[in-house]
Order: C-alpha cells, then sequence, then structure tokens
C-alpha cells in the first residue's frame, strides 16, 4: 500500500503540466463554489438566525436535511436544468467548468447556511438585548453579527470546501470528466480507479488530501491568529 | 429640542411567560430627578421590570407610556447597561463608535465623542485595545461610555456591578454619579442595599413580580412600611459590607 502509494506520487509528479492543469481546475471550481455560496449562505443563514417569521422551523428542518443532498441528485438536477431543453440550456454551461460550480454551489450552500445559522443563533441569544438596546434591528444586526463572530464562521465555510473538493457524483454528471476541460482530481481518480491504475488513482488522492489539508491548516490558523488579537 | 420623554408611566403591567406571572399588576410613574432604585431580591422580576420599561419586552397586558408618544424617538434617548456587558469584536473606541452610527450620529463626528465619552470613564489610553480582552469592570465602564456618548435623557442599568469585585464597583459607582449630575435620570436594578443608599434617591422594592413599596431612600431604610421590605432589609444587611 505505502509502496504503491509512493509509486503512485512519483507518477503523478511525472504528469506535471497535465495534472497541475487538473489540480488547478480542481481548486478553482471548488474556491468558486465556496465563494459563492459563502455570499449567498451567510446573509441567508443571518436572516433565518434573526428574523422571526411564519414557516422559519420548516426553513432550519429544510436547510439541515439538505446538507445531507447526495452530490449525484445535485448533479442530476442540475444537469437538468443546464440540458439543451432545460429552463437555463441557453446559457450553454453544460460540460463547462461553470456547469460544476453551478453544481458545487448548490450542493454546499445548504451546508454552509446551516452551519452558520447554528453559530449566528447562538451568538445571537447573546447578543440581542445589547443590539436591540443600541438600536440596531434587522439587516444591521444582522451584519453587525455576521461580521462580529467571522472567525467562527469560517469553520461553516470550511466544511463547504470539505465537501465541495471531496465530490466526485456532481462534477461528473454536469461536467463530463472531458480530458483537458472539465477533469478535476476526484473524477480523474474515479477515473484512474476504473481504468485499473490504482497507484495513479492513490497518488492523486494523496495529492488531493495534501491540498485540503494545507487550505484548513492555513484557515485555522487565520481564525487562531484573529481569535487571539480580537478575543 | 423636542419634549422630554419623561415621565414614563406604567398602569396595571403584567409579564407573564410560559405560564408563570413574572411581573403581576405594577403601576407606577418614572419621573424626571431622583435616582430610582429597582430593589428586591433574585427572582422578584427586577430585571423583567427594566426590560419592560426600555422595550425589550413587551407587557402582556396593561399600559406602558411614554411622555414621547412616538417610541421610536423615546428608545433614542434611552440608554441601558446589562449586568454582563456585550462587546462587539473590535476596538474599545470602535464599539463606542457603533453605538453613535446605529443613533445616526455623522461619521466625522463620531471618533471625537467616543474620545470624549471613554475620557469620561477614563478608558482612553485603551482606546485601541479589544474590547473583548478588557478585564471585567473594564469593560463595565466601557458599556457606561457606549451609553454616555448618547447623551441618553433615562439609564437604567441593570445590576451594573454584580460580578464585579469592590474596587470595579467603586468606579463603576464613580461613574454612574456622573450622569446623575449631568442630568441623566438613573433607574437601577439592584439587590445592595448599600449600592441603594449610595446611588438612591428613592427606593422601589418589588417582591414576587409586585411593587411593595416605595419610598426616599432614607425613610425606606429607616422606617420601612411594610413588613416585607423590614424583612428584606433584616436579612440583607450582612450584604452592606460588599
Amino acid at each position: 500500500m505505502l509502496a504503491a502509494i509512493a509509486e503512485g506520487l512519483r507518477r503523478v509528479f511525472q504528469l506535471d503540466a497535465e495534472l497541475w492543469n487538473i489540480v488547478l481546475l480542481s481548486l478553482e471550481v471548488s474556491l468558486s463554489a465556496v465563494l459563492l455560496a459563502t455570499l449567498l449562505g451567510l446573509p441567508l443563514a443571518a436572516l433565518v438566525a434573526v428574523k422571526r417569521f411564519p414557516g422559519r422551523k420548516a426553513v432550519i428542518v429544510v436547510l439541515n436535511a439538505l446538507m445531507g443532498l447526495p452530490p449525484v441528485v445535485v448533479g442530476l438536477l442540475v444537469y437538468l436544468l443546464l440540458s439543451r431543453a432545460g429552463p437555463l440550456g441557453s446559457l450553454g454551461l453544460l460540460f463547462t467548468p461553470g456547469a460544476m460550480v453551478v453544481a458545487q454551489t448548490v450542493l454546499i450552500l445548504p451546508i454552509i447556511a446551516a452551519l452558520a445559522r447554528q453559530a449566528l443563533e447562538d451568538a445571537w441569544r447573546e447578543y440581542e438585548e445589547q443590539l436591540r438596546s443600541l438600536g440596531a434591528e434587522g439587516l444591521k444586526a444582522a451584519l453587525t453579527l455576521v461580521w462580529d463572530i467571522r472567525f467562527s464562521l469560517v469553520t461553516a465555510v470550511l466544511a463547504g470546501l470539505g465537501r465541495a473538493s471531496a465530490e466526485v457524483g456532481a462534477v461528473m454528471i454536469v461536467g463530463g470528466n472531458i480530458d483537458g476541460v472539465t477533469r478535476v482530481m476526484t473524477t480523474a481518480i474515479a477515473l484512474e480507479t476504473s481504468k485499473g491504475d490504482l497507484p495513479l488513482a492513490l497518488g492523486l488522492g494523496a495529492v488531493l488530501i495534501a491540498i485540503v489539508l494545507a487550505l484548513n491548516a492555513a484557515a485555522q490558523l487565520v481564525k487562531d491568529a484573529a481569535q487571539r488579537r480580537f478575543g | 429640542m423636542s419634549p422630554p420623554i419623561l415621565p414614563l408611566r406604567l398602569e396595571e403591567v403584567v409579564f407573564a411567560a410560559g405560564g408563570q406571572v413574572i411581573i403581576d399588576r405594577v403601576s407606577l410613574e418614572i419621573a424626571a430627578g431622583p435616582s430610582t432604585i429597582i430593589l428586591g431580591a433574585n427572582g422578584a422580576g427586577k430585571s423583567v421590570l427594566m426590560r419592560l420599561m426600555h422595550g425589550l419586552l413587551e407587557p402582556t397586558s396593561g399600559a406602558l407610556a411614554w411622555n414621547e408618544r412616538d417610541r421610536l424617538l423615546a428608545r433614542r434617548r434611552q440608554a441601558m447597561v446589562f449586568q454582563r456587558p456585550i462587546m462587539l469584536r473590535r476596538s474599545a473606541l470602535a464599539n463606542v463608535a457603533f453605538a453613535l452610527e446605529v443613533a445616526g450620529v455623522p461619521a466625522t463626528e463620531r471618533e471625537g465623542e467616543a474620545l470624549a465619552a471613554l475620557d469620561e470613564v477614563g478608558l482612553r489610553p485603551l482606546a485601541h485595545r479589544p474590547a473583548r480582552v478588557l478585564s471585567g469592570g473594564e469593560q463595565q465602564r466601557l458599556a457606561l461610555a457606549r451609553a454616555w456618548a448618547l447623551h441618553p435623557e433615562v439609564l437604567f442599568l441593570d445590576e451594573p456591578t454584580a460580578s464585579l469585585d469592590p474596587g470595579a464597583t467603586r468606579e463603576i459607582e464613580t461613574i454612574i454619579k456622573a450622569f446623575d449630575a449631568a442630568g441623566t435620570k438613573i433607574v437601577m436594578a439592584t439587590h445592595n442595599l448599600g449600592q441603594a443608599r449610595r446611588l438612591g434617591d428613592e427606593v422601589v422594592y418589588l417582591q414576587a413580580g409586585r411593587v411593595v413599596e416605595r419610598a426616599p431612600v432614607d425613610r425606606f431604610f429607616s422606617k420601612p412600611a411594610t413588613a416585607e421590605a423590614a424583612a428584606f432589609i433584616k436579612g440583607e444587611v450582612p450584604w452592606v459590607g460588599f
């Protein structure tokens, strides 16, 4: 096993240009999806955490349930939306990195929103009276809250990043694993495994894990430094 | 200058939660001038009464009205300091500036006013420290600076020194006296009799959600009119030293 990984890593680094394109595309797609899902998910989470409205409980249940969305199902739905005959077919996104970003955004939006909602709601319990006393309500209160616990929200965003960079089902369906166009690390691993080239698949897997580890470590360092600084 | 928001009138105010009556038909008039101490044991309903007056809670029944009928305008001229101050994760100065921003003070004036308020509570040297890393006493002084910057007509204080040591308590009391001297109406909840004597002009004694007695502070302590108040004073005397 270890020998196979070593052999795989050696092969991985021999692939150079081709491999780095795959790695870069993986990062580009997943980070774009994380950015989009964060921009959409945090305001949604803050709204649900701070506002009291009819159906709020239902929204929370649905958000929590959607955290477990199977990637292949998301892939299928986005495929149907983006296919020629689908409602968004005219965008011509299917089998492009853009489609993969859309699919991953849909996949991780509930994860980021649900985890952030929980963190924001806990904080709101602490801040509510003080903010209301000062006259900060609604949107102002929500934005203040998001900004004030931004370092705790990093955890929610990282969970989204983990899911996006690890999933294969959604990007496979809407991207098509086209060599040099939509092939990312997870789809490449799936392909090499089915071709029987296990060492290469293992090597790619090791690279993927290393990248995810590095991103998480960097985020954790930033979070810790900030918490020491601001309390 | 718009008319004063005081007096505040409560008529038969009831607050119930979870089937339990916490404030039971309280009628009170809070007028400008004397510092009012809401005195009572833990669980008497002091905090809830303060929150009803400040507008953080809505009465279950009864009426609560400021002289200023516009509740939003009335709200803007009150401030509240809680037992445990909640500070944003930014500098002490930025916390005061935030309150000014929400109150609609133009951006160019915020820093100057915030610094003046920090000066008032002796925190100017710590203006650029993150508020959350200040000590408990410093954070409570910062909460008072935040209130000071708003120049409230009424300042509600909910057991502001309950979790502080004697030194910090003295500092807080000095600042509260400065508010009083500047013409801000003080309404403070406490169960500390010494503090009630030091800071209060009149006492509203609360027990089980009801106003049992209201009297000038001297008379309340020397000749309480009700047996309940007398028992509370007697029972609490060992606490005076704190």
